[in-house]
């Protein structure tokens, strides 16, 4: 693999079901996805579905999706397409490496959301390699707890997806 | 006006011109079926023996006619039932609607007696399905089942509905009856990039697959074939959509197709294939499939461009609507050359099929019984079978009578499938239907006699009766070191006292005289009536060529 990550977004119709449609056709067809979220969007009527995945989105994978009759609009986003994570990362804090961990929170432009004498949480917001660098420096101290969102990406300048 | 749930639906299906629909009773139907005592005038049910002949019925109906076809189940077990009906339904895009009853939403989701999940089992066989939570959802829901099944690429819905639905009333308004959604046209540059492509080439071969079957184009397609100097062949689905006796259509490609089509294609240069998905049963091994080809693709589904095959261009849109456009802009060429070389591969196909002939030496042989049957079979005729060895060579020997008179699963492969088209295919078309089926597939839903009896459905069936699985024993001969582990039946069934218990009429042949005698007789019987046709356990049907193999691998004798 050359690294290359592809992100799709999926609007689909909001209602019960709809992501078993979705994440089911994948595993029928034997799609490989790295991480999926779905939440709201700026349209009551519709859920946004963002998929990550590793190398190129198949023609295949894309014409399925459209086949889905939940499916309303399906596209691969931009390379330069604005993404976030989120993260929570409880680490084991004692008197040795509380500073270096607020200092790695200072650049990281994290936030310490909670903490007690022997461990805090952290919030960390950015693109995953981001997320995946602050993982790195917290291993040493000893990672207790963590959970990432999974991807949420929107494509740069006015352009929207439902409206074209 | 204010009506009950299971009124509504049944108002519904009426409103969508439903007039005959499959099923079978049962407890959280009750109600629906009620609804369908009161309107027994305006829709005709059918009860089937088993939900799963109620679903293949369903299948039938639309298979003979293109209409949507309707089934009814009860929950949990009846619905389960329904299961094989609707995977079969879907692999071959048959427009279906499956109506469940279930549980009262109350109970839902506790294990109740016989709830069962069916949306969740449904869920990768149908084009999509429908749990009805609200009454005034209802009416609606149904419409979009309608709407889907019939619009684009079609296939079967499911719309499963809870008792409490069914009970609970509200406002009905009939509407009119919902349209196929109209497909989009294909953009003029690429139907000039086909047009040139055919320019291009000298030696067409026009595939065309079940997506053309229903659409009744072909003579246009024989004509086109006459203007631009092209063959055809067809894949299995595309079966009866070609007018027979004309020597440009080869017939049937693949795995047990015809030598002269398959030659043919796999030396053509360009493949004009409409309505084709390039299924594995078709192409053997892909990576040797049609290599000297380029390939034109017209199909409603985006999603069969590039799937097995690559294609050199896609068309997905109105497929009549594109071959039309390309008729028009392709201008009159003759490729006399390849008409000739195919005659030879014509002739090739002949001496093969004369030593598999002269090798012969049974009693009644499956050749001669397709010649009889296609030499007595009345015009209209639909043609339904199983799936087996009676399934091969009703593709290679039957003559059909036009589009929509064959009546077989083509993609799930169904065993037990064929007495409940046939049935259902009668129910449509009150033309003869003939079923041909082997002792192995009539086995396994035989039960659908009673049904036939009682609603005086003549048709005949012919039972291939060589005491093996015989498709799996030719398997067994030629992959597996003649290991018949399992194929040998070894039954005692009597099938012509069978076919009396359930008051029908049997007969058992065994030469080509007694099959001609009875055959005849059972097309002028008002009921359903049994032929069992004995033939030899080592008939084989080729050519062959192997699972995964290509077409150099092609077997073309056994013995």
């Amino acid at each position: 693999m050359d690294g290359k990550k592809t992100i799709i977004a999926v609007y689909v119709e909001n209602q019960a079901g709809v992501l078993t449609r979705v994440t089911g056709m994948f595993t029928r067809r034997g799609f490989n996805i790295d991480a999926l979220t779905v939440g709201e969007t700026e349209s009551k009527e519709y859920s946004r579905i963002t998929i990550y995945m590793d190398g190129d989105a198949s023609e295949q994978m894309i014409n399925q999706l459209y086949k889905l009759v939940v499916v309303k609009k399906v596209e691969i986003l931009q390379e330069d397409s604005i993404k976030r994570e989120l993260m929570m990362i409880k680490v084991r804090n004692d008197s040795k490496n509380r500073s270096e961990i607020m200092t790695a929170v200072d650049v990281f432009r994290a936030n310490v959301i909670d903490y007690s004498v022997e461990s805090m949480c952290i919030e960390v917001t950015g693109a995953p390699s981001k997320i995946d660098a602050f993982v790195k420096l917290m291993e040493p101290f000893g990672i207790l707890e963590m959970c990432r969102t999974g991807i949420v990406a929107l494509d740069r300048g006015t352009k929207t997806l439902l409206a074209e | 006006m204010q009506l009950k749930g299971a009124q509504i639906l049944v108002r519904t299906l009426i409103e969508q011109g439903i007039t005959d629909v499959f099923g079978y009773p049962g407890g959280q139907v009750i109600n629906i079926y009620d609804a369908l005592y009161e309107y027994k005038d305006e829709i005709h049910h059918v009860l089937t023996a088993h939900e799963q002949g109620a679903a293949h019925a369903a299948d039938g109906y639309s298979r003979a006619t293109g209409k949507v076809g309707v089934c009814i189940a009860t929950s949990g077990p009846g619905a389960t039932n329904l299961v094989t009906g609707i995977a079969t339904a879907m692999l071959d895009s048959i427009p279906m609607v499956a109506i469940t009853g279930n549980v009262p939403n109350a109970l839902i989701g506790k294990d109740s007696f016989q709830e069962i999940d069916i949306t969740g089992v449904t869920l990768p066989i149908t084009k999509h399905n429908y749990f009805v939570k609200r009454v005034e959802d209802l009416a609606d829901t149904l419409r979009n089942a309608f709407r889907i099944a019939k619009s684009g690429r079609p296939g079967p819905v499911l719309v499963d509905i809870p008792k409490d639905v069914q009970v609970a009333t509200c406002e009905y308004e009939p509407q009119a009856v919902i349209e196929k959604e109209p497909l989009p046209k294909v953009r003029e540059s690429y139907i000039d990039e086909a047009v040139k492509l055919i320019a291009e080439c000298k030696r067409p071969y026009i595939y065309v697959g079940g997506g053309a079957a229903g659409l009744g184009m072909g003579d246009e397609i024989l004509a086109f074939a006459e203007k631009i100097g092209a063959v055809i062949g067809c894949s299995f689905m595309g079966l009866s959509a070609i007018p027979e006796g004309n020597e440009r259509f080869l017939g049937m490609q693949g795995m047990h197709g015809h030598y002269a089509s398959s030659m043919a294609q796999n030396e053509a240069d360009l493949i004009l294939a409409i309505g084709v998905r390039f299924s594995d049963r078709a192409t053997g091994n892909v990576a040797k499939f049609a290599k000297k080809s380029k390939i034109i693709q017209l199909d409603p589904d985006c999603a069969e461009i590039n799937k097995n095959v690559r294609v050199d261009l896609g068309l997905v849109g109105d497929v009549e609507d594109s071959f039309k456009r390309i008729v028009e802009k392709c201008d009159k060429t003759d490729r006399t050359d390849w008409l000739y070389r195919v005659r030879e591969l014509k002739g090739e196909e002949l001496r093969f099929e004369e030593e598999i002939a002269a090798a012969d030496t049974s009693a009644l042989t499956p050749k001669q019984v397709f010649e009889i049957i296609n030499e007595n079979k009345p015009a209209k005729t639909v043609i339904a079978t199983d799936v087996g060895q009676h399934q091969m060579w009703t593709a290679q020997y039957v003559k059909f009578d036009g589009p929509r008179r064959f009546v077989s699963s083509g993609g799930l492969g169904t065993m037990g499938f064929g007495l409940g088209a046939a049935m259902g295919a009668y129910v449509a078309t009150k033309d003869p239907v003939v079923l041909i089926t082997g002792d192995g597939s009539f086995g396994m839903n035989l039960n659908e006699l009673a049904t036939a009896v009682t609603y005086k459905l003549p048709v005949v069936i012919v039972l291939m009766n060589n005491g093996v699985l015989g498709m799996v024993r030719q398997w067994q001969t030629l992959f597996f070191g003649k290991r018949y582990s399992n194929t040998v039946l070894d039954r005692k069934t009597d099938f012509v006292k069978l076919a009396e218990a359930f008051g029908a009429k049997g007969y058992l042949v065994e030469t080509p005289m007694e099959f001609k005698r009875a055959f005849t007789d059972a097309l002028q019987s008002d009921g359903p009536t049994v032929i069992d046709t004995r033939i030899d356990k080592d008939e084989f049907v080729l050519p062959m060529l192997p699972p995964g193999g290509a077409i150099d691998d092609i077997i073309t004798k056994v013995r």
